[in-house]
């Protein structure tokens, strides 16, 4: 025996690291609809493996917690077992002896209390509440619930005009969404198990680059009903799009001069370029949407007196306005929101920031739009000041790493107090308190309390945009049977608004500010509904016939991920930012796809909606 | 087209042809449990599995196209030893307690664990029950589900009446009543499509067999069997004989040697449906303003068990006429009692049926007009016949031929099509003209209503009455399209005959099980051919009935006719429809 050994894994440990992050990978990928008794149970025997052995209630408890829960999932159990493992997960919390236990029976406890319903529909009823509804993954993530598998299908043999008239099905905004959606779809791609999600974003990209223009959409026989949409943003133009398939008479009123909403207003066009976003409204007003810009609903014209003059109406007025930070100074000259600067760049307007000091308030996708914004207007240092750490912004990852690249600087752990203005009313500096992170709340995300050792910093300042939020236009609503409640317009899952006759509403106007998808997603429902409520029941479908799934080999192979444009670059001006794929590229992307529309669940139950 | 080799032998098919099609060209038969044909092909079982040359994991070959180029192996290694492990995880949570199944003998996969030569079984056993009401007129032992998902699918795509669902998720997931009700809370039409596409035992028919044979043994009651139309085209199947020779009249003979003391024919009471309901349809059609529109059949309790809690407005549609079966029980412990001098109450009227819903019909309240006891006692499925003379050991080969017992056992050609779809319709034309000119038309007048397909209608213009436009569909679904067309006000029609099983009686839900094939048309073609062979093809034209109406009930749509022969449909209720699910 040598004294003293350098400690190198086994085999076998390699291997089980490995595994680790397969499972990892696997937990990923997991489908939405599972029984959450069973997941409880699956969690509970991989914290069950990693005990010690050394303390009673995680060496037995743990057993006996997996021993309780199979038998509530074998239907041998009564209200009385689910009791007991509320109290048995309870006393392992306050008795184990390290973390092991005490974390392992914390999530038993979590889920015996956070889904009991599941647990007696068991225990009593002997039945499970779980079901999957939607077997694709991709397509059950996606709002709108584009048909993703179908449309990457096509797009590997190449017909990309065809892919882009799938998505219209359920989508009008397939170029938008293939530049900026969020892509909620990647997040549960059953691709995770084999290697890394499918980039179903840049395959749709690259159709609706290389597609060849659609026809215009065929109509249904005109209905006669008039619909008024007040907001022309993606979801009321989703709306718009298809009640003109459906044959109704559709106007919208947009304030602005422009129709877009925040695809105009709020995303820069090096995200979104603007010729791209002027052709996918061209094509959907070519349905015979009637507009009129430079309408603002709520003063030029009253909610109830348009309601009035049509037959229906759908409010998607978005969220525009600003939120405040509320500190000193705040109303000083040079403090924009970032509501304001992004609204002048979409209408043409470009500040000059040349030679100027910005600092930006607020670490999500609107901060950075502004801080990288900033950065193409000239101005000598940008600062994104956010009062939590760099992992905890909000923005896409992506986002906060191209800021970081063009030169912005992160300033984290740093609360502003206050601004600072010279005798004009200009503002000079930012002054903020470091901060130091704190006990993790409720929803996930930690707090943070003043660092009591550092003193308050001061960051100077010639432009301040406050980007923290936005939250909905409220004006107009009074005296109408609209409610406004918690700063958004209260409608019912079906976008109806209740206690009215045919008005409804949808986006970020009821959900508070989110994501294109969701507003289209809701455009979608209020078309189905309000086509409904006219008394019709038209229905949208397409008459692209999708590919057989092929039969190649599913073994591990790399994502490609898109290239970005040189930062030193790109940050001289408002062009795209992404490169495309190459043919090459997307050739073998598509091909990653596992079709889930055909294997598994997917054509057992449902896995194309053909129709709605 | 394309071209592949298969275990070496090449063969052409058209493109989107599956492998598993290809090799049935080629006579190579995959084993296979899950599939069936463009109504479960979503590759669960994995017992049809191949191996793909250049395709390093095997293929599904219900569900993948056929390439050009492609070459498959349908029983390499590789493929044998994954369709034998699978057929053991198949079997350890099986209960295969296969002597005591009432599959046994013709379960797929017994067979295919045969053919795989597998007898020790490498895994535990472990399997699960689901508790279930056995008193109702269809039986699911969850015990024995294979999740095949076979039930869910037929009930989805053919009957669009959506009982059967996936029940929990993960490994424990399994196949139950949809949205966790119980089957009595659904609106299961008991068509029992279900039951002849189960590959195993999971779904059956409540065995009412014993009743029967207590009933029979018993020296104080008198039993009396009725035999539908389409049973004696089918009963002969799962006994080995040869259509043509499974005559009715062997059937009467093995029926005798069980011990029934009277055996007839529902052909009779299917002759006298036509009479009331052909009654019923003229006076509708001579006074159209009172009366809803089209006129509906009512003799399939599946389809009335669908309209009424599917269309519910459509109850006054249907033809007041009770089925074959009821007016045999009703005419029997009514006329027939009193014509031997029995106590109607001692008599024990059997029904044997290619049907599960007969069951809940005869049970169902207003179903006892004759004495005050169920007109019919026991409803019995041609399967449980046949299992009753398997238990008599009645050497079927060897049976002579017997007619039916008279009075009540004389029918016509018309009665006997009553098991083909078309045959109630075909009937009920033959005799409304009749009734309307007083002359007899060509009895193959209405051909175009005949034929296993789902959908069919036609005009016939009848002299004195004009023209009568009418359908004839069969499968819930068809007759869902139908409704939903009349209720739109896209179709009109006057009369209009709905069977729930997909080709009428003749495929009927309590017909004998063969996996993969579909026998609604060939038996369906039987009872044309015995139609055509008929001495008497017209059922006012049948002498018994005459009797019964001249001796007893007067005329038909008279008050002793619609007190024994008409029904109220409103006397009973179905479970509520369900909301459909919110699209989107």
């Amino acid at each position: 025996m040598s004294r003293l050994d350098i400690n190198t894994p086994s085999h076998a440990q390699t291997v089980v690291d490995g595994l680790y992050r397969d499972i990892e990978r696997h937990i990923a990928a997991s489908p939405p609809g599972l029984c959450p008794v069973d997941m409880a149970l699956s969690f509970l025997t991989l914290c069950r493996a990693q005990t010690c052995g050394k303390c009673v209630p995680c060496r037995v408890g743990l057993a006996q917690l997996s021993t309780l829960i199979t038998s509530v999932l074998d239907g041998d159990a009564d209200e009385k077992t689910v009791n007991l493992i509320e109290r048995t997960a309870e006393t392992i919390v306050r008795s184990a002896d390290c973390a092991i236990g005490i974390q392992a029976a914390r999530i038993v406890l979590q889920g015996v209390r956070g889904f009991r319903d599941d647990y007696m529909e068991h225990a009593k009823n002997k039945r499970c509440l779980g079901s999957l509804e939607n077997p694709v993954p991709c397509v059950a993530l996606c709002p709108a619930g584009v048909d993703i598998p179908g449309y990457i299908a096509l797009v590997h043999e190449g017909r990309y005009e065809e892919a882009v008239r799938l998505i219209r099905k359920d989508n009008p905004f397939p170029t938008a969404c293939a530049y900026i959606c969020e892509h909620p779809c990647e997040a549960r791609c059953r691709r995770s198990m084999v290697d890394n999600p499918i980039n179903i974003r840049a395959i749709k990209r690259y159709a609706v680059d290389h597609a060849e223009p659609s026809a215009a959409p065929v109509l249904a026989e005109p209905t006669g009903k008039r619909v008024a949409i007040v907001g022309g943003g993606p979801g009321g133009l989703s709306a718009a799009y298809y009640l003109s398939i459906m044959g109704h008479k559709v106007t919208v009123f947009e304030k602005r001069k422009q129709l877009g909403g925040m695809l105009r207003y709020g995303i820069p066009s090096y995200r979104l370029p603007r010729e791209k976003l002027d052709q996918e409204i061209e094509y959907i007003l070519s349905t015979g949407i009637e507009v009129k810009t430079g309408v603002n609903v709520g003063t030029d014209i009253g909610y109830d007196e348009l309601h009035s003059q049509y037959d229906s109406m759908y409010i998607a007025i978005g969220a525009h306005t600003d939120k405040k930070v509320g500190i000193e100074g705040e109303d000083s000259e040079g403090v924009i929101s970032a509501v304001m600067l992004l609204r002048g760049i979409g209408d043409g307007n470009m500040p000059d920031f040349t030679g100027k000091q910005v600092v930006v308030i607020g670490g999500g996708n609107v901060a950075m739009d502004c801080v990288r914004s900033a950065i193409r207007l000239g101005a000598d240092k940008v600062s994104c000041v956010y009062r939590r750490r760099h992992s905890d912004m909000t923005a896409q990852q992506e986002e906060i790493e191209g800021a970081i690249a063009e030169g912005a600087e992160l300033m984290v752990l740093r609360s502003p107090t206050r601004i600072e203005r010279d005798a004009n009313g200009h503002c000079t500096a930012l002054w903020v308190q470091p901060q130091i992170i704190g006990a993790i709340g409720a929803d996930g995300r930690p707090k943070t309390s003043r660092a009591i050792y550092s003193d308050e910093v001061r960051i100077p300042a010639d432009v301040i945009i406050v980007a923290i939020g936005q939250g909905i236009e409220t004006f107009g609503f009074e005296n109408t049977s609209i409610q406004i409640s918690r700063g958004t317009i209260d409608a019912l899952p079906d976008s109806r608004i209740s206690n009215t006759d045919g008005v409804f509403a949808g986006g970020d106007c009821v959900t508070g500010p989110a994501t294109v998808i969701r507003a289209i997603a809701a455009g979608k429902v209020a078309a189905a509904n309000i086509d409904e409520y006219l008394g019709f029941k038209h229905r949208i479908t397409s008459d692209v016939k999708i590919p057989n799934p092929r039969l190649d080999s599913k073994l591990p192979h790399g994502r490609i991920n898109t290239n970005e444009r040189e930062a030193c670059q790109r940050k001289g001006d408002f062009e795209c930012i992404e490169c495309g794929m190459s043919p090459q590229g997307v050739e073998q992307e598509s091909s990653r796809c596992l079709r889930c529309d055909h294997y598994g669940y997917g054509i057992f139950k449902g896995g194309r909606k053909g129709i709605w | 087209m394309v071209t592949l080799t298969i275990d070496n032998k090449t063969v052409q098919v058209p493109e989107g042809t599956t492998i598993l099609e290809a090799a049935q060209k080629l006579h190579i038969e995959i084993p296979h449990l899950c599939y069936l044909k463009d109504i479960n092909e979503i590759g669960a079982c994995r017992m049809c599995v191949v191996e793909v040359k250049g395709i390093e994991r095997l293929v599904a070959s219900c569900n993948s196209a056929a390439e050009d180029g492609m070459e498959v192996y349908t029983n390499s290694p590789k493929v044998r030893e994954s369709r034998r492990l699978v057929i053991e995880m198949l079997l350890s949570q099986h209960n295969s307690n296969c002597p005591a199944c009432v599959r046994s003998g013709n379960c797929t996969l017994q067979k295919l664990a045969n053919d795989l030569n597998i007898y020790e079984l490498e895994y535990p056993k472990q399997y699960r029950s689901q508790p279930w009401d056995r008193n109702l007129p269809l039986i699911r032992d969850s015990s024995k589900c294979i999740k095949c998902m076979r039930c869910i699918q037929i009930c989805a795509e053919v009957q669009t009446v959506d009982i059967w669902d996936v029940s929990g998720t993960g490994s424990r997931t399994t196949v139950d009543v949809s949205h966790n009700r119980t089957l009595d809370n659904t609106e299961c039409t008991y068509c029992g499509q279900c039951i002849t596409h189960c590959p195993v035992g999971a779904l059956r028919e409540r065995d009412d067999t014993m009743d029967v044979m207590h009933a029979i043994k018993d020296p104080n009651i008198v039993t009396v069997v009725q035999v539908a139309p389409a049973v004696r085209a089918a009963w002969g199947e799962s006994l080995g004989l040869d259509r043509d020779f499974a005559s009715a009249e062997r059937m009467v003979s093995a029926l005798k040697e069980l011990g029934f003391d009277y055996v007839f024919d529902t052909n009779f009471s299917a002759d006298l449906t036509i009479m009331e309901e052909g009654s019923e349809f003229i006076e509708r059609f001579t006074h159209r303003n009172m009366y809803k529109w089209p006129m509906f059949t009512s003799c399939c309790p599946g389809w009335v068990r669908f309209l009424k809690s599917q269309y519910p407005e459509f109850t006054d549609n249907l033809s007041t006429a009770k089925s074959p079966q009821q007016m045999f029980g009703a005419v029997t412990k009514s006329y027939f009692a009193e014509k031997i001098g029995v106590d109607p109450r001692k008599l024990f009227v059997v029904s044997i049926m290619p049907c599960v819903s007969k069951k809940s019909e005869c049970a169902l309240p207003g179903m006892n007009d004759a004495c005050g006891d169920p007109d019919v006692d026991v409803s019995l499925t041609t399967r449980e016949m046949v299992r009753l003379f398997r238990s008599e050991h009645i050497s079927a080969e060897h049976l002579s031929e017997t007619a039916f017992d008279s009075p009540l056992g004389t029918g016509t050609g018309a009665a006997v099509v009553f098991g083909a779809t078309g045959g109630v319709m075909d009937a009920a034309l033959r005799s409304a003209y009749y009734l309307i000119t007083g002359k007899n038309p060509d009895a193959d007048s209405f051909r175009d209503v005949r034929g296993v397909d789902g959908h069919k209608e036609a005009v016939f213009d009848i002299p004195g009455a004009g023209e009568v436009r009418v359908a004839v569909v069969s499968g819930l679904k068809n007759a869902r399209i139908l409704l939903r067309n009349i209720k739109a006000g896209r179709a009109q029609y006057d009369f209009v005959e709905v069977m729930a099983c997909p080709g009428g009686c003749a495929g009927g839900g309590g017909q004998p099980i063969h996996d993969g094939c579909e026998l609604a048309g060939e038996r369906g073609d039987k009872l044309w051919e015995l139609d055509g062979e008929a001495p008497i093809r017209f059922s006012h034209e049948n002498p018994d009935v005459r009797a019964l109406y001249s001796e007893y009930l007067g005329s038909p749509l008279g008050e002793s006719a619609h007190h024994l022969l008409h029904t109220d449909h409103r006397a009973w209720n179905m479970p509520p429809k369900r909301k459909p699910k919110y699209r989107l």
